[in-house]
């Protein structure tokens, strides 16, 4: 008896939090998504959305840029993820790697301007070598390398704990009957890691479809996603309507990733 | 549970004893209703040491407040949670604050050493005999560009911009109003114009732009300019002078074709409490030594015509920011588009910035 009621108990502050930072934000957002900007029930923010050229290219744009993070990120943090669990001290280099995640993220944006910048260090360099100064800020590559830089940490913890979580003897298990390191990894490796690769892409695709302070201070505005229209109808034209709009966008975009990437229930059924 | 609770508690209780302090500092610091002024302001606008002797002056305490952004400001106003005494929003801003009876009217009686300033920055029409501003700061939006990399006579219009020789290598400040106001200009029209077909020029001639475009950013103009990042770029005055300050390469040009003037001007929001201690900072800013060291510290052009003898005769004779009355006369103030038209502007320059050559 006590323990059920300790555990209701318990539950009140996860409850609270999720009804009013999650929930009614959401519901909020639903809300004003249907009124114009005189304040009369509509739904013409939805009709302009997917009817206006702009906003279409935007989303996939958005889209485009968040899958090249996550891509990147991708091919990155898995053999770090892999290697690094099979270190010495991977405590501590796992702790190396989280540490950049305690720095802000504009802290990180500045140092990359003054990294990439025409008399930055990456230019000294090129020039050193003889190839001259090339224009690196503002560039997609520089948006999609300083992105991936810092959804890194977020791709290599799901991962590594899915690869820590393999019971070594299944890998011993394949060797014995005859597959080679390829085939062990192919078949046995990566299928036991893919729950923490789904939890990775999560956590990186999500964030990277609103990245908009990176837009502007590595991309220049040259590089656009939704998370700068919305800036833009909240403070400059206070269309509250067509920002909530595109927010709604946004969320349900995020619901789709979250079911395509989100743990099938009934697993172990297809095991052949 | 029993380790919730004392936790609750516990927050509960530091919640009470930080309040309590701010109260005690408040009152230890002489901050009371009373002799407050809560002055509202953009960030960095003002010579500290002039509120400094304000309040030496006066007895009142200033408690200053910053914002970034006119629409930041009008929301907080707006929603009414801190009784600001005084503000100091752009004028267009002006014109939607009085639209929306967030104004209140001055009492000019209460208004001393109006007539130091400029008539020219009076009795403008976004606040027709100046029934609820005063003028604190003017500008100018222009062309910053280095002369290591362009020449003097080949930055003298807005067209120049389109010169392919600075392909790259022009930066433009992140504002839709700034943006389609020159590409206006360049074409002749006014910065208010509104005709669709006009702003359907106006995205032809911006398309064409876009390769010489290297970004489209805010305050990091500043940084990038003193950096040499970049050949040109166009921002306001105020901006400009600081960026002039820290690199003698670069220089200011407002196009004589046109351009927008811009002001900044006190207003009393409807929050205010402490009305005297609002009027007597107006009044204490508008004496013309005061004018004068916050114009020398602050960078922007005073309204202030008798603060001018103040100021060094380089600022003054400066016409890039003291233009001539010929360049004046092409000046716009900017009008309030209303809704329709400003977000016709806003999806516009949203298309131009994602046009990619």
């Amino acid at each position: 008896m006590t323990t059920k009621k300790s555990k209701l108990f318990y539950f009140i502050p996860y409850s609270m939090w999720i009804l009013l930072f999650v929930i009614a934000p959401i519901l909020l957002i639903i809300y004003q998504s249907f009124f114009d900007v005189s304040g009369h029930f509509t739904f013409a923010n939805y009709q302009t959305y997917f009817s206006s050229g702009t906003y279409l290219q935007m989303t996939i744009s958005s889209v485009w840029y968040a899958f090249l993070i996550t891509l990147f990120t991708f091919l990155v943090s898995y053999p770090t993820a892999y290697l690094l669990s099979k270190t010495k001290h991977k405590q501590l280099w796992l702790l190396l790697i989280i540490l950049p995640t305690w720095i802000n993220l504009l802290l990180k944006a500045y140092a990359f301007i003054g990294i990439f910048s025409s008399n930055g260090n990456v230019n000294g360099f090129l020039e050193f070598i003889g190839i001259g100064s090339k224009q690196i800020l503002f560039t997609d590559v520089s948006f999609l390398f300083v992105a991936t830089y810092i959804e890194i940490p977020f791709m290599i913890l799901p991962i590594f704990n899915a690869v820590e979580e393999i019971n070594p003897s299944y890998i011993s298990a394949s060797t014995d009957l005859g597959a080679n390191a390829w085939q062990t990894f192919r078949r046995v490796i990566f299928p036991l890691t893919l729950n923490g690769v789904k939890s990775g892409v999560q956590a990186v695709f999500i964030p990277s479809l609103s990245l908009f302070m990176l837009t502007r201070l590595i991309g220049g505005n040259r590089v656009i996603t939704l998370g700068t229209a919305i800036e833009q109808h909240f403070l400059v034209t206070q269309n509250w309507g067509m920002g909530s709009t595109i927010g709604v966008v946004l969320i349900a975009a995020m619901v789709i990733i979250m079911l395509l990437t989100g743990e099938k229930k009934k697993r172990g059924r297809k095991m052949k | 549970m029993k380790k919730l609770a004392p936790l609750i508690m516990g927050i509960l209780l530091i919640c009470g004893i930080l309040y309590g302090t701010t109260t005690y500092m408040n009152q230890a610091q002489g901050y009371t209703v009373g002799n407050t002024l809560t002055l509202y302001n953009w960030g960095d606008y003002i010579d500290p040491a002039l509120i400094k002797k304000f309040e030496t002056e006066t007895g009142y305490k200033v408690s200053y407040e910053t914002f970034d952004s006119n629409e930041a400001m009008f929301t907080k106003i707006e929603q009414g949670g801190t009784s600001y005494d005084l503000t100091i929003p752009s004028e267009y801003m002006i014109q939607k604050m009085m639209d929306k009876n967030m104004l209140l009217p001055l009492d000019k009686s209460k208004i001393v050493g109006l007539e130091h300033i400029n008539p020219a920055f009076l009795d403008l029409a976004f606040d027709p005999d100046n029934q609820y501003s005063i003028p604190y700061f003017w500008g100018t939006v222009g062309i910053v560009y280095n002369d290591k990399f362009v020449k003097e006579e080949e930055m003298l219009h807005w067209d120049d911009l389109w010169n392919p020789a600075l392909k790259n290598n022009v930066m433009l400040v992140d504002g839709a109003r700034e943006v389609i106001g020159f590409s206006l200009n360049s074409l002749g029209y006014s910065l208010n114009d509104r005709d669709p077909k006009h702003l359907a020029e106006v995205t032809e001639k911006l398309d064409a732009l876009s390769p010489n475009v290297k970004a489209i950013v805010a305050d990091e103009i500043k940084m990038y300019m003193a950096q040499e990042e970049s050949a040109a770029a166009v921002t306001f005055s105020g901006e400009a002078a600081e960026m002039l300050a820290e690199n003698e390469h670069l220089h200011y040009v407002v196009p004589e074709e046109g351009s927008n003037v811009w002001f900044d001007n006190f207003v009393i929001p409807k929050t205010a409490k402490n009305f005297d201690a609002a009027y007597a900072f107006i009044n204490f800013m508008l004496r013309p030594e005061n004018a004068a060291q916050n114009a020398e510290y602050v960078g922007y052009s005073t309204p202030n015509k008798d603060a001018l003898q103040y100021l060094p005769d380089e600022v003054t004779a400066d016409e890039q920011f003291y233009p001539s009355e010929e360049t004046m006369a092409h000046l716009e103030v900017y009008e309030n588009l209303g809704q329709q038209a400003l977000e016709l502007y806003n999806d516009l320059f949203l298309e131009f910035k994602m046009y990619r050559n």
